[in-house]
């Protein structure tokens, strides 16, 4: 059984793509992230990444169907589900093996499957632009926690650069422990040993705050509750809608 | 700048916003300006949703709910003794910025009750929405409300600065109009409307034209009708809204099943509780109107003026034309395929795309999120072919089984498939 190992990142697939066909050495498994399982019968080998490698098969992929497609599947990629990687190598191959383009062939279990994937990540990419709150630091910067459940965070940082250009801010992703922060003029990824933020609810110490900040929240919260119509009331669409696992983080959910 | 007063105003005026039902925030597409704060997205984003399952995208507010007025479906009617506050425009656009930055909102949405005279209100309203674009740099999305009445300079200055306005009609028809809302008129609501439709169009011309005219109103206009208020069918309210969209290019109508805010009122009917079921179905016939070539008369007709409640719109047409059924997923044409029950405009979109490859089946079907607990009976494809289809089930007992919410009882079942003929394995 042939068991393939990389470093976990997008371009280290890539590069298992290139040396897999060079090797014509074709995976039975390829492990995701955080499985670390022994195996009785063979080990698993390590491929290391080379962006040269890495950067012939996409340049390889987008010449097969169009740069969206490519997109599709790094976005894909950030998922992180078990089986990943593994799905996004049988999607390639299927396409390099294939005459025609079969992007749109969604009778074929993989493009099905990638298209499934990619949507489901793109929901997450859209809910942690809307779910995002943002803190009001001491300093007149911002700073929001977030916990998404796939790794989307990159795929929201033009968004929030875009919009809040004028004003410094960082995003933290508690679950992976990394953010990114904008400067006012560039953003850049970045991770703390320790950050001053109490990881039930997001929020940084008191000492942090704005003076305004905690008055806000309760404003932005009393908006919330006022807002709702009494007489239609209905909490299962609510729940559906705003998902449990994002009300931690959310003002008008807590306090 | 917060204060104990802002915590009052902002519960008084957005409690009277509240049953303004718009809350899209889509439909312009901008980058932020340099050093300033916000953008727009084309595709709008919520940021919330309240507990009766609303999206809150925009903050929906009031700039007052001081109003001249006694319309006796409105909470903010003149002859209603309750608080009544108003924010002066620097104060409402901080609060927005404060909001905004925190990203709790995608934007504002303003309205007003009306204070002394229409124009008076739309000044007071231009002036917060100018105070955010200038003072503040924002670049966020702002829909703001036309106060009927109001003249053409003041709607034009409205546009400059907004990216949607809206004149909601509430009433459907001018006479039910005329009995609810006795000091407004039909023509004082029609005529802003038209005004903004046409200046909408002017623009887009001056724009291919000369490239440095500004934008008005780049998210189009929008209105509202309430839903239940007033004894108008349905077909009343849908060959509205149709006339609405294609010739006054309106971008959105929405429908609010009304609430009885003013039960004392006699000319107003007693709901047990509001017509939220209607509400839906209207939504939905709506969408067949905008985004599936689907008529008015396709939908309601002399024959059948309401909808039917207990099924959705395209169920509804697709038992009252059985011949049109079953639909060759292999073949059919788009548009067809849309009119199938339980086939989205997403689904279209990738039976059309992989069908140019290979033939599709039930369980690619499924896989591209057909619903084909509804489908089924309105479709053929390679195994489902034999299998039984509205035609040969007749529309009554189709109606039956969808309204069950169940598959035919295996009794049933086995009475209704023993002519049916299982393809071979090799054929699937």
């Amino acid at each position: 059984m042939n068991i393939f190992n990389f470093d976990q990142t997008f371009e280290g697939l890539l590069t298992l793509v290139f040396e897999s066909y060079r090797l014509k050495l074709f995976p039975d498994m390829i492990m995701g992230r955080g499985e670390n399982q022994s195996f009785l019968f063979s080990d698993p080998v390590f491929i290391p990444t080379e962006s040269e490698k890495a950067e012939r098969v996409w340049k390889k992929i987008i010449e097969k169907t169009s740069p969206t497609n490519g997109n599709r599947i790094y976005i894909a990629f950030q998922s992180e589900l078990p089986g990943t990687p593994k799905l996004i190598y049988d999607y390639i191959k299927l396409m390099t093996d294939t005459q025609q383009s079969i992007e749109t062939d969604f009778t074929l279990p993989p493009v099905m499957e990638i298209t499934r994937l990619f949507n489901k990540v793109a929901k997450e990419t859209a809910r942690v632009r809307m779910f995002t709150r943002f803190q009001q630091t001491s300093e007149n910067s911002y700073y929001a926690s977030v916990m998404p459940e796939y790794d989307v965070l990159p795929l929201c940082i033009h968004h929030f650069t875009d919009r809040f250009a004028d004003q410094e801010w960082m995003i933290y992703d508690l679950k992976r422990d990394y953010g990114f922060y904008y400067n006012l003029i560039e953003t850049e990824r970045i991770s703390f040993e320790k950050l001053p933020v109490n990881p039930v609810n997001g929020q940084l110490y008191e000492s942090f705050h704005n003076p305004e900040e905690k008055q806000f929240q309760k404003l932005w919260k009393n908006y919330f509750d006022t807002i709702c119509i009494k007489e239609r009331k209905n909490y299962k669409l609510h729940r559906q809608m705003l998902p449990r696992r994002f009300w931690n983080y959310l003002p008008e959910k807590n306090g | 700048m917060v204060s104990e007063k802002t915590f009052d105003k902002l519960k008084i005026l957005a409690e009277s916003a509240r049953y303004d039902v718009s809350c899209s925030s889509s439909g312009t597409s901008r980058s932020n300006s340099s050093g300033g704060i916000g953008n727009a997205s084309a595709w709008g984003i919520c940021h919330s949703y309240s507990e009766d399952g609303r999206c809150i995208s925009l903050m929906k507010i009031m700039l007052s709910n001081n109003c001249i007025y006694d319309c006796a479906y409105c909470v903010n009617r003149r002859s209603n003794d309750h608080p009544r506050s108003s924010f002066t425009p620097q104060e409402l656009s901080d609060l927005t910025i404060g909001f905004y930055r925190r990203n709790y909102i995608e934007g504002l949405f303003l309205s007003s009750g009306v204070l002394r005279n229409p124009e008076y209100t739309m000044e007071q309203m231009i002036a917060a929405i100018k105070d955010l674009r200038l003072r503040h740099r924002y670049n966020g999305y702002i829909h703001m409300k036309v106060i009927p009445g109001a003249g053409r300079e003041l709607i034009l200055e409205a546009g400059r600065w907004a990216d949607r306005l809206s004149v909601n009609m509430e009433i459907p028809t001018e006479n039910n109009l005329k009995f609810l809302a006795p000091e407004k008129n039909y023509e004082s609501i029609l005529k802003p409307i038209r005004m903004i439709t046409e200046n909408i169009r002017e623009n887009r011309e001056d724009r291919k034209k000369f490239r440095h005219v500004e934008k008005f109103t780049p998210a189009g206009q929008s209105t509202q009708l309430i839903i239940g208020a007033s004894d108008d069918k349905d077909i009343t309210v849908l060959s509205l809204a149709n006339k609405l969209y294609r010739q006054r290019s309106l971008k959105r109508v929405y429908y609010s099943g009304y609430i009885p805010v003013n039960g004392y009122d006699s000319r107003l009917p007693a709901l047990a509780s509001p017509p939220l079921k209607r509400e839906h179905r209207l939504y939905e016939a709506d969408w067949l109107l905008r985004f599936y070539g689907f008529n008015v008369n396709d939908i309601v007709s002399e024959e059948y003026p309401d909808l039917d409640l207990s099924l959705d719109p395209k169920v509804s047409y697709a038992l009252r034309n059985p011949w049109l059924y079953p639909v060759d997923i292999n073949i059919a044409d788009p548009m067809m395929l849309l009119r199938v029950p339980g086939i989205g405009l997403n689904s279209v979109k990738l039976i059309v795309a992989a069908r140019q490859h290979s033939r599709i089946n039930s369980d690619n079907l499924k896989k591209m999120g057909v619903v084909m607990k509804r489908a089924r009976y309105f479709i053929s494809c390679r195994e489902l072919g034999f299998s039984q289809n509205v035609q040969d089930l007749k529309p009554e007992v189709v109606r039956r089984i969808l309204l069950s919410g169940q598959k035919p009882s295996d009794a049933f079942q086995l009475k209704l498939f023993t002519s049916t003929v299982h393809p071979t394995p090799a054929l699937t």
